[in-house]
């Protein structure tokens, strides 16, 4: 792997987020691209104006009035942008990482993810922002949308981390998810690790056919593998597997097998991510 | 194409903003709109429904959130003499067609075309508009009783002096009110917006307009059509890159055009007239924090809501406030920094911005008054283009052989100082034209290349031309004969 995107900001998933990507990149030997990305200003501000009326000059005053607030807001904004950076770069290169890099972005996350990924492997990002609220454990937005948009797997940081030693593939024998297993069978990230194979539903001719293909696959890279098919709905099961087999890393397709594809994340991802405290790397 | 996302945005990520802006502004445009419908003589009600329908779906379809668009003077005053001559029921048709035209336009995305509006022209366009505005407001000036006077200047001075009181309330409400107050209270006799014609008691109803559909009928308002097409497009596209300016972001001019075109179109169809975007409206939208699509959909449906209910008072107002409003909107529409720039810009500026607002106020166009801007400006370029333009010339040792160097562009304005800046009557063995340094642009370029070349021939030099580019090189291969075999005699021929 030659570079991981890790993408910060000011919640306290960053520290988890650097982490995870220290994690990967020790592993691997990849650099990691640490990017934090400034919203587009809004520049509305405070309406306290509404005088209604305008005067001499009103379009030049009011021009210089808003770019002097927007300038004032933007300072800071930035200031604590490169805040953040900073501390994601000391908390790599504490964990060892020689090849750092920082980025700070004007725009939309989406397209600022979308200009550096071809260069990269693999994205890293928490599973909440600033935005969003842990107790309600609803998911960022930004998360959705990466998920989304990216051709690159996601990596879903819960918001601490636990060194991985056992993952779980949950395998409904659709594209993205044999992906997955190529992935994991390919990539020295995953070297040594324990791996469990799980399909949710019937046990057909197809599904065990599909199933002992990717654990050929993955015990032909040398991995230790278990795997099974459960009848039953895909979300409680995994859920249930994650805790009793003290899975520190769930691996997914990000869209469902049988499903139309959709626009949103697939249910049963986004339900897994939202429902596992631990983190999840999804592929398109 | 833009994502959902970032159109709901454009929606909710400003809602407070966007709703106390659109409140302002709804005020702003009641005066405006019954002001607008007066200019173009017809029944208040008339832009008022406008200004309603334009403001809401322009929210929805425009590519320029946080602009205003509704009924305004720019296009009022080009529909004075159809509703005149030919009535109401034009008007609307008139609209319509207007607002289709808009909607082919930004299908054949001539909002691409605004690249050759210059500043100059835009700075223009706006004092113009604002001579325009005011000048509507003569009539109410002259020939009426003192007492108008008094009135107009008292609303001016609220307008001005109230927000230092505070800035919570729109001033020009204040004004309003302490008018309509005064006259009702003294019982001044003064001409009220009830005088000039019917308010909108209910809402907008969808109708067809009254009119033949013949040949005859579309000869008649197509001019009309034209000229309001192409007007509301100008302001339009000039008030967002206004707002662009004001807000750091970028917007869609060719879903603009279309935004406006489907606003009008839809707008005749329910006994409104045609409109575009509002420079001052804008400007005071932004000003009290209106961001995004939602202040403009509230300015509208605000305003049908106050004028339906509140009618009986509307009428009431004194005309002498809404004059002052509109002397106020006027003012802030004027560019006033172009007065002092004058003495400091290029003049061949000055000369492009004063040639707009002459041609407006002599033809109540702006589209006259901007076209005539951008030819000047054209004009103007290739003039200072042909200036930087140098030929250069060194002549070998023995004295047969000289060596022509040209610096600049070669097109129509600057061929005769190409065809002057070489000596014939020195007699040469050889000649070499080296132009890597200039580009061929035109005809009249290539024929003076052709006539040199063909001079020096005849003398008996021969002609070496080297450093063509591409493009160049191109152009003299299609049309120049002095490399084609019997150029003499074509050349003689003509």
């Amino acid at each position: 792997m030659s570079k991981i995107i890790a993408l910060v900001d000011g919640s306290i998933y960053a520290e988890s987020v650097c982490d995870h990507a220290a994690w990967i990149a020790t592993r691997t030997g990849a650099g990691v691209d640490i990017l934090h990305v400034l919203g587009h200003r809004r520049g509305a501000g405070e309406p306290n104006n509404l005088s209604g009326n305008i005067a001499l000059g009103a379009r030049s005053t009011l021009l210089k009035d808003l770019s002097d607030r927007d300038a004032e807001t933007a300072k800071v904004l930035q200031k604590s942008g490169r805040a953040i950076l900073d501390a994601a770069k000391v908390r790599l290169e504490g964990a060892g990482i020689r090849n750092v890099s920082a980025r700070l972005r004007i725009g939309d996350i989406l397209e600022e993810v979308a200009e550096y990924e071809a260069e990269a492997d693999m994205i890293v990002i928490g599973k909440r922002g600033d935005a969003a609220d842990f107790a309600t454990l609803d998911l960022g937005s930004n998360l959705e949308r990466i998920v989304r948009s990216s051709s690159k797997p996601v990596f879903v940081a819960a918001r601490a981390f636990t060194p991985v030693k056992r993952v779980l593939i949950a395998f409904d024998g659709g594209p993205s998810s044999r992906k997955a297993v190529d992935y994991v069978a390919a990539n020295p990230l995953f070297d040594g690790l324990a791996i469990r194979l799980l399909t949710a539903g019937p046990e057909t001719p197809e599904n065990s056919d599909r199933l002992a293909r990717a654990k050929a696959t993955l015990e032909a890279a040398g991995h230790d593998v278990q795997a099974d098919i459960v009848q039953g709905p895909a979300d409680l099961l995994i859920a249930s597997a994650v805790e009793t087999d003290n899975i520190d890393l769930l691996v997914m397709g990000a869209y469902g097998h049988s499903r139309i594809r959709r626009l949103i994340i697939g249910s049963t991802t986004a339900e897994m991510i939202r429902l596992c405290k631990i983190p999840v790397l999804l592929f398109h | 194409m833009m994502s959902f996302h970032a159109y709901r945005d454009q929606w909710v990520g400003n809602v407070r903003g966007d709703i106390l802006a659109g409140l302002v502004v709804a005020l702003a445009l009641i005066p405006e709109a019954i002001a607008f419908s007066i200019i173009a003589g017809v029944d208040p009600k008339i832009g008022l429904y406008a200004s309603f329908s334009i403001a809401v779906i322009v929210a929805i379809t425009g590519g320029r959130p946080g602009m205003i668009s509704a009924a305004t003077a720019a296009t009022a005053v080009l529909m004075v003499t159809l509703v005149k001559e030919h009535g109401l029921q034009y008007l609307l048709a008139a609209t319509v067609l207007a607002g289709l035209m808009q909607i082919v336009a930004g299908f054949l995305r001539l909002g691409y075309v605004m690249r050759f509006v210059s500043r100059s022209v835009m700075t223009g366009f706006v004092n113009a508009l604002a001579i325009l505005i005011f000048m509507a407001q003569l009539p109410e000036l002259i020939g009426v009783p003192w007492l108008t006077y008094v009135m107009v200047a008292a609303g001016l001075a609220i307008i001005y002096l109230f927000p230092y009181l505070t800035k919570a309330v729109p001033s020009p409400l204040i004004c309003i009110i302490i008018l309509t107050g005064v006259a009702i209270g003294f019982g001044f006799d003064v001409r009220t917006v009830g005088d000039m014609g019917e308010l909108p008691s209910t809402l907008p109803m969808f109708l067809i307009p009254d009119i033949p559909l013949t040949l005859e009928t579309l000869m008649i308002i197509l001019p009309y059509s034209a000229a309001v097409a192409a007007v509301g497009l100008l302001e339009s596209l000039m008030t967002a890159s206004i707002v662009d300016e004001f807000t750091d972001t970028t917007s869609d001019k060719n879903r603009e055009c279309i935004g406006q075109g489907l606003a009008n179109t839809a707008t005749g169809f329910i006994g409104g007239m045609a409109g575009c975007a509002m420079i001052g409206q804008s400007i005071i939208n932004v000003k009290s924090g209106g961001r995004g699509r939602l202040s403009c959909f509230c300015a509208g449906v605000f305003l049908l809501f106050m004028i339906v209910v509140l009618g009986d008072w509307v009428k009431q107002i004194p005309m002498a406030a809404l004059v002052a409003i509109m002397i106020m909107v006027s003012i802030g529409t004027f560019s006033w920094s172009s007065i002092r720039n004058l003495k400091d810009h290029p003049r061949s500026s000055s000369v492009v911005m004063l040639a707009t607002v002459a041609c407006v106020v002599l033809t109540h166009n702006l589209a006259i008054g901007v076209l005539v801007g951008v030819l000047l400006s054209g004009i103007f370029f290739a003039w200072k283009i042909s200036q930087i333009f140098r030929v250069t010339s060194t002549l070998s040792d023995d004295g047969t052989h000289r060596t022509y160097l040209v610096e600049g562009q070669i097109f129509f304005a600057s061929a005769d100082a190409f065809s002057a800046a070489f000596d014939f009557r020195e007699a040469l063995e050889k000649v070499t034209i080296d132009i890597s340094h200039s580009h061929i642009w035109d005809i009249s370029s290539v024929a003076a290349l052709d006539m040199i070349v063909l001079k020096f021939r005849r003398d008996g030099a021969e002609v070496d031309i080297i450093g063509l580019n591409e493009a160049s090189e191109t152009i003299v291969d299609k049309l120049a004969i002095h490399d084609k075999p019997g150029a003499l005699e074509r050349l003689l021929g003509h």
